[in-house]
């Protein structure tokens, strides 16, 4: 366990960066997840085919293996699903929506807890309590069945999966921030900083936040990569996205009813797909806090 | 010791009334109610009956104590598709998912907790990192996944385990049981094995990190310096220390094991409340997605005050409040 | 008088793959039945690697690579794991610094006296209990069967080193290793210990080495002091001879730097610089850095040479009596 008074190793972000660069784990690890940014953000433009415009989609072409080809000349490289769609295209897309939500969930996560965090911290008193017995009722209900239960209430759609992760994942932050903030709070320079009657919200913002960002960096890297797994456990289980928007959970779960038969690649090159996006944010989460060293 | 108890079980209850008052919000004012408790199939004139029934008409408040005196009686409504109460099919299903639970927990410490120790004894062992980049994986990577590659590896491709249902089962008090016959614990082990792996990788870091500490603890060293056996220090000195924290987070996360229960129990088809849950929200069965909801976070609080109690009756430290450096 | 415990040439270096890091480099010290060997040095000097070289109790990468620790003449260093085992708590036993770290938070105090009882002898729970409840009678530990069942937390400072004491005793060791047990607790309780210990060694004649950087506390209960000094011992001899008329540099600076009644408001004298890190110790004499009487010659490794029969010192230019 590491002590709260342990000081931090905080450096130039120029000696972060040298640091980061000599682990070749975590260089790896940022390089994966950003191909996949690149190429989840880029998939109308590379992908064959717009694999939810039912024009392209020919049906008679469903459940072809990899490697097969369409009448049109086209090849299905990774094969097709039951509809008969090209699933390289489906998974562009699907790589897309999926780091969409988890993207965008993770920063108003981060957003709000990053908030709520910092207000408990500088305020401390019944404010601070009051807060932090939320984040400890939050806390210990596990994630899976908070969302779970908010989508059943909510009913599907991007915006509600969205809703539904920030509500889990907002006092991992809180709490991280809040712990971080208490200590800097605590150091001499916000001392300082309040004998020169600065107000409160500059000593926040301007002195406080900047060193919980390298912690808050970490946490939002790991649960990111939470987020994404979250979301597709959720659309496996039909709770998440609309079948309109296929995220990798989408199609994994479609093609659970082929993989009986043997048609394997229609759940398993999704899965490996999303293996790939959730492993290298979790690497590089882990090499990160090695790197920042910050008090987790 | 009394006074602790009462002070826990009076804030659980607290915690408690909060839950209900935010899934009856939930359902009433952000879904709409006549749809939660109304059929699919319900016409004008039967939506406006229920209305009536619910008593939707009258202010939120008289509402809510209306449910809150039915939920005391234990009375949740009826399921659409089942016809019985609902609290009585969660009863029925549960021994399944409970089942399931426990042997994912007894997994989880039966590999977990000696892979732990051995990496915390040699840590900068290539076994040690193995451990290690395993636990990781196991925690990070989504559970359905895992079930499915499972399914497609020793059913699909091997042929070795039944992917779906629980197998023959033995009646033992009125509870059908799978894991007392053979067929039965075939179809046992790789659900159950599934689920405990988030499980297991906690325990795995835990131990570890436990055992790391511990082991260079003076107590250990003046237990050695006493001259006890290896092996009763290794089982009574440093595993009691170690236990403490694993039986504390073992504790809070089998919650999470009974919510990933659902996960699991839809993948391979085990007739517990985590497949009843999916099926009701798929045939829109209202009631029992309510009587659900309500039942799991009853369990859950429930569960937490028991560790909390559990974890002070394990540390001589806690029990006996404070005095600690 | 024969050695109960005779550590000759001791050296302790710590292993690892990329670089060794001697740590002891050739400790010599002996402790007659009954006798109090005060063992004094900075920390970081090796005092309590010595103390752990002898009953083998490193932690790894330490590694004892030479020489011998002889208890009644047999040597322990060669023995095998189980007879070792054997040996420790039985005829060597030891007592450590901090009583609230020493004694397991999670077990009674029954149990964890049963363990240590039963490691040795076979014997009922009853029987381990009468011999625990005897065993704490006699280190002062008042109402001793409702004790056994007291967790350590439950007991005060004082009182755990006095429990740990009686486990120390609880085989009649020929040799205790106390390593500052009295550092960690409050000055009236410091005496208290001191003195149960010096009496029930004495009583026994059990061979005691006193482990402290504190010379004011040894000064009190040792017959003779060995002084250490990066990884060696510098000067060892009866405890009068030594305080009173110190031959090695560092023991004098040792002395000089302890408050004295009768010289308030005169300078203490301090040794200047500080151990050098044993990664860089010198190739000669390792206190010539520091010390006012250092020439050419201390760029060698001084020998532990005799002064009379009693005392030796390693050291080129033993200081005359009286000088400073």
């Amino acid at each position: 366990m590491s002590s709260v008074s342990q000081t931090p190793t905080a450096g130039s972000p120029r000696e972060l960066a040298r640091r980061f660069v000599s682990v070749p784990s975590a260089v790896i690890a940022l390089v994966v997840f950003i191909l996949f940014c690149i190429i989840g953000f880029g998939a109308p433009l590379i992908a064959p085919q717009n694999p939810y415009d039912l024009r392209q989609v020919d049906i008679l072409d469903s459940l072809m293996p990899p490697g097969s080809q369409s009448y049109t000349g086209l090849t299905y490289w990774l094969g097709t699903d039951g509809q008969g769609r090209d699933m390289l295209s489906a998974m562009l897309y699907g790589i897309r929506i999926s780091l969409i939500v988890g993207l965008l969930s993770g920063f108003l996560a981060l957003v709000v807890g990053t908030f709520v965090g910092l207000i408990a911290a500088y305020r401390r008193g019944w404010v601070d309590t009051l807060l932090m017995r939320i984040v400890d009722l939050q806390l210990s209900f596990p994630t899976i069945l908070v969302a779970l239960i908010l989508l059943v209430i909510l009913g599907r759609g991007v915006d509600k999966i969205i809703f539904a992760l920030v509500v889990v994942q907002w006092a991992y932050f809180a709490r991280t921030v809040r712990g971080v903030a208490l200590v800097e709070g605590a150091r001499e320079y916000v001392d300082a900083a309040r004998g020169l009657r600065l107000g409160g919200m500059r000593i926040l913002f301007r002195h406080i936040l900047p060193n919980c960002l390298p912690t808050i960096l970490v946490v939002a890297t790991v649960q990111m990569a939470m987020a994404i797994s979250l979301e597709a456990t959720l659309s496996f289980l039909g709770l998440g996205l609309p079948p309109t928007r296929p995220s990798l959970g989408l199609l994994i779960a479609n093609g659970f009813d082929y993989l009986q038969s043997g048609r394997y690649w229609i759940s398993v090159l999704p899965g490996i797909v999303l293996l790939g996006i959730i492993i290298s944010a979790n690497v590089l989460g882990d090499r990160l806090r090695d790197i920042l060293n910050p008090r987790l | 010791m009394a006074e602790f108890i009462i002070k826990r079980v009076l804030q659980a209850m607290v915690v408690l009334l909060i839950m209900t008052v935010l899934v009856f919000f939930g359902v009433n004012v952000i879904g709409n109610p006549v749809y939660i408790f109304a059929s699919s199939e319900c016409d004008q004139a039967c939506l406006t009956k229920t209305i009536a029934e619910l008593g939707l008409d009258r202010p939120l408040w008289e509402q809510y104590f209306v449910f809150l005196s039915n939920l005391l009686q234990g009375d949740l409504g009826n399921s659409f598709t089942h016809g019985i109460p609902a609290l009585s099919l969660i009863f029925e299903r549960l021994p399944a998912t409970l089942e399931l639970a426990i042997c994912a927990l007894a997994m989880a410490l039966g590999f977990g907790l000696p892979l732990g120790i051995w990496a915390g004894l040699h840590p900068d062992t290539i076994i040690s990192r193995c451990i290690m980049a395993f636990s990781m994986i196991a925690f990070s990577l989504p559970v359905f996944w895992i079930g499915l590659i499972m399914i497609l590896t020793f059913s699909v491709q091997l042929g070795w385990m039944p992917a779906v249902g629980r197998g023959d089962t033995v009646d033992v008090f009125g509870t059908e049981l799978s894991a007392l016959t053979l067929d039965g614990l075939h179809h046992l082990v790789m659900p159950a094995f599934t689920l405990s792996l988030i499980m297991m990788a906690i325990v795995i870091r835990l131990t570890r990190a436990g055992m790391r500490e511990v082991i260079f603890a003076d107590y250990i060293k003046f237990a050695r310096a006493n001259g006890i056996r290896e092996r009763r220090i290794l089982t009574t000195h440093v595993m009691k220390n170690l236990l403490i924290p694993i039986v504390t987070v073992l504790g809070m996360e089998f919650g999470g094991v009974i919510a990933f229960a659902v996960v699991v129990e839809s993948i391979f088809s085990w007739p517990g409340v985590g497949k009843m849950l999916i099926d009701a929200i798929g045939v829109l069965d209202r009631p029992l997605i309510v009587a659900y909801l309500i039942f799991v976070v009853f369990m859950f609080v429930v569960l937490n005050l028991l560790v909390d109690i559990l974890y002070s009756l394990l540390d001589p430290r806690v029990r006996l409040g404070g005095n600690q450096t | 008088m024969t050695s109960v415990l005779n550590v000759k040439d001791l050296h302790t270096s710590f292993v690892m793959p990329d670089l060794t890091i001697a740590a002891l480099q050739g400790v010599s010290l002996s402790v007659d039945k009954g006798e109090i060997l005060g063992l004094v040095g900075e920390s970081g000097s090796g005092k309590t690697l010595t103390g752990f070289s002898i009953n083998r109790l490193l932690s790894a990468p330490g590694r004892v690579v030479q020489g011998e620790v002889l208890l009644h003449g047999q040597d322990v260093l060669s023995l095998g794991e189980e007879d070792m085992r054997h040996l420790r708590g039985r005829r060597i036993a030891m007592i450590f610094q901090d009583p609230m770290m020493t004694l397991n938070p999670v077990l009674r105090i029954e149990t964890q006296m049963r363990d240590a009882l039963r490691a040795h002898e076979k014997m009922s729970k009853a029987m381990a209990r009468t011999r625990a409840i005897a065993a704490l009678d006699e280190v002062g530990i008042p109402a001793p069967e409702s004790r056994l069942r007291s967790y350590p937390h439950e007991l005060s400072g004082g009182m755990r080193q006095r429990v740990a004491i009686a486990i120390a005793l609880l085989h009649q060791p020929d040799v205790i290793i106390a390593d500052e047990p009295t550092t960690a607790l409050d000055v009236t309780i410091q005496g208290q210990i001191l003195s149960l210990v010096q009496n029930l060694c004495r009583d026994r004649g059990t061979a005691l080495i006193w482990i402290t950087h504190d010379l004011a506390v040894v000064a009190g209960i040792a017959d003779r002091l060995a002084v250490m000094y990066a990884g060696r011992v510098v000067e060892i001899g009866p405890v009068d001879d030594l305080l009173d008329a110190p031959a090695h540099p560092y023991t004098r600076g040792l002395i000089d730097s302890v408050p004295a009644r009768g010289q308030r408001g005169q300078r203490l004298k301090q040794i200047p610089g500080r151990m050098p890190a044993l990664t860089e110790l010198p190739v000669g004499c390792s206190f010539a850095p520091r010390c006012e009487h250092a020439k050419a010659a201390c760029a060698a490794l001084p020998d532990m040479t005799a002064l009379d029969a009693e005392r030796s010192v390693r050291c080129f230019y033993p200081l005359a009596e009286g000088s400073a």
